[in-house]
């Protein structure tokens, strides 16, 4: 469903990311990986919108999308996760969804102004966007908790809820299970496997070999903004260019 | 519906002033603190909510004020007229200061607007076939009567800003609590984010910016037809830091705080006049620690305490059956 054609980022004279191209298919989990400083966070950036092309294309669904905003991105079905979500702590968890469903609403000021059925309507329809998005993540029970309040954890699956209120075909999760503990990564692991079988396409940028390892369709490695290898779980693991970039020699000999 | 019984009493506490107040003078403090408090009430949409520190708040005050002024006084236009023209002037030239100045962010906009603030101070000193200059507008009809309301009256006048105030606010209850208004929060939230959760960040910075400088054009519009006498003073920044300081002071990013702030501030400045060139001595600590000590300010603070209470009553009642989280946990996993 996404398709990417020679892909390049250049910031002056520094080339972030480096003539890449990939296909993702619909209904997968798809993982970026790479040492720190690879690309990954602005290969993300690239397909998001958040940052214009230097050079490449970027398909979706057979539309060109390329150059598009990363405003516009997110009506197109678009969604990503930050590594830090900022949330306003002084709201509840609900309070801060509300808000995820707002680009698929129409009210205006006017609508406004005048309290308008319509403005009623989408409120009441952001709501339920809201908790339906926080009863799929497995937080029903905190949508009254202050935002500030939470767990890491359970910001991270805020982050995801928010997300997944845009009503969104691809999904971009930076780091999902940055900072989280074993137990709770297995947890969101679950969370993504669920995600993706309810026909979302995910693409993660993530660190955690063990959990990649599991959960991927089809991993990307990038190394130096160049894409070094691609394949399943598998056959990353039995790359030796992957192995000698970034997984290690305790891995080579394994 | 504790909110809807504050926000009746203080309009029946309104309604009543003018029959506790002691003499005509404190009316006009009154008045002018309303006055001052619906630009307040402006300048947080922009910058309480939607997190954008603009500094031309008080020049485009000026703008209303002069809109108001050259048409009766130069043009002969009516009171009623100009008044309504003078939101929509504010609102007008803020498009294009605007355009520009949201274009960069945090502090780098708050720098801009200091200095396109100053400039429309120095246009109103210095356009003196436009502005009569330094000399100032004299003679600003009071508003014609209607209904046979006097409002060259202090008490009517008292009214009349009242009504705009109470309007201002009521406009700006809907506006904050409806999903334009979450649009705006999650803009200050962060760009980022809000961008990536579909929010065009141009357009609705500069909705916000508008509606923010055209409640700064009306409070001017109503300035003029009160004080009758406008100078380019009016446009220049400190009125603005006057305005941060009420908001600063009352909880900025939320309803009561900037009103309360603007209506309270210049009656303890007032009493603090006995110390004369002293009284910054006594006031600029006392603001440090507020804003050390209370960064959310007066209001802000004990709303984020009742929202926590409510939170942790809602949690405590919810989090008993260990049965349902239990079950949470098994979706999870499925």
């Amino acid at each position: 469903m996404l398709e990417l054609t020679s892909v390049t980022k250049r910031f002056g004279g520094l080339v972030a990311v480096n003539n890449i191209s990939a296909s993702f298919e619909r209904a997968t989990i798809n993982a970026i990986i790479g040492p720190n400083g690879a690309g990954k966070t602005t290969f993300f950036n690239l397909i998001s919108g958040a940052m214009p092309l230097s050079d490449g294309r970027i398909v979706i669904d057979g539309c060109d999308v390329t150059g598009l905003r990363a405003d516009q991105m997110a009506r197109i079905g678009v969604a990503r996760t930050f590594q830090a979500t900022t949330l306003f702590d002084n709201a509840t968890v609900l309070d801060n969804l509300i808000v995820g469903h707002r680009l698929r609403t129409k009210s205006n000021l006017l609508d406004v102004i005048f309290g308008t059925h319509r403005l009623r309507d989408e409120e009441a329809a952001c709501r339920r966007k809201a908790r339906e998005a926080l009863d799929f993540v497995g937080l029903a029970h905190v949508e009254a908790r202050l935002a500030g309040d939470i767990s890491q954890e359970e910001r991270k699956r805020v982050a995801f809820a928010l997300a997944l209120a845009t009503d969104p075909a691809l999904l971009l999760l930076d780091e999902p299970a940055g900072g989280v503990n074993p137990e709770e990564t297995a947890g969101l692991a679950d969370l993504i496997r669920k995600m993706k079988s309810s026909g979302l396409t995910i693409c993660l940028i993530e660190h955690k070999m063990d959990m990649i390892m599991n959960l991927a369709d089809k991993i990307l490695v990038l190394n130096y903004g160049e894409k070094i290898a691609e394949g399943t779980p598998a056959e990353v693991r039995a790359n030796p260019a992957v192995i000698e970039a970034y997984l290690g020699s305790e891995h080579a000999h394994a | 519906m504790n909110a809807k019984l504050g926000w009746s009493a203080l309009l029946v506490l309104g309604l009543a002033f003018p029959f506790m107040a002691g003499n005509d003078y404190h009316l006009t403090v009154m008045s002018t603190a309303y006055i001052y408090a619906i630009a307040t009430v402006g300048l947080n949409l922009i910058t309480g909510y939607t997190g954008q520190f603009n500094l031309a708040h008080s020049g485009f005050m000026a703008v209303g004020a002069y809109t108001v002024g050259i048409l009766t006084v130069d043009y002969q236009m009516p009171f009623w007229l100009a008044f309504a023209l003078s939101g929509v002037v504010a609102a007008g030239i803020g498009f294009f200061v605007g355009l520009v100045s949201l274009r960069l962010k945090t502090h780098f906009f708050s720098i801009f607007t200091m200095c396109v603030g100053y400039i429309m101070f120095l246009l109103i000193e210095k356009w003196d076939s436009l502005t009569h200059g330094t000399g100032g507008i004299v003679g600003i009809p009071a508003p014609e009567s209607i209904f046979g309301l006097d409002f060259s009256e202090p008490r009517t006048q008292y009214y009349l800003v009242l009504l705009f105030l109470a309007l201002s606010m009521w406009i700006m209850h809907r506006i904050v609590n409806s999903l334009l208004g979450r649009t705006f929060v999650a803009i200050r939230n962060g760009d980022d984010l809000a961008q990536a959760l579909g929010i065009n960040l141009m357009r609705n910075k500069l909705l916000a910016f508008m509606l923010s400088v055209f409640f700064a054009g009306l409070a001017g519009g109503l300035y003029a037809g009160y004080v009758r006498f406008l100078g380019p003073d009016l446009a220049r920044v400190e009125h603005t830091f006057d305005m941060t300081m009420y908001m600063l002071v009352g909880g900025i990013g939320t309803m009561a705080g900037p009103l309360l702030g603007a209506i309270g501030m210049p009656w303890v400045t007032q009493q603090l006049q006995f110390l004369q060139d002293y009284r910054f001595v006594v006031f600029g600590p006392l603001l440090v620690a507020l804003v050390i000590f209370l960064p959310h300010g007066i209001v802000g603070t004990w709303m984020a305490r009742q929202k926590r209470k409510a939170a942790q009553q809602q949690a405590t009642t919810q989090a008993t059956p260990p049965v349902r989280l239990a079950t949470n946990k098994g979706a999870r996993r499925a």
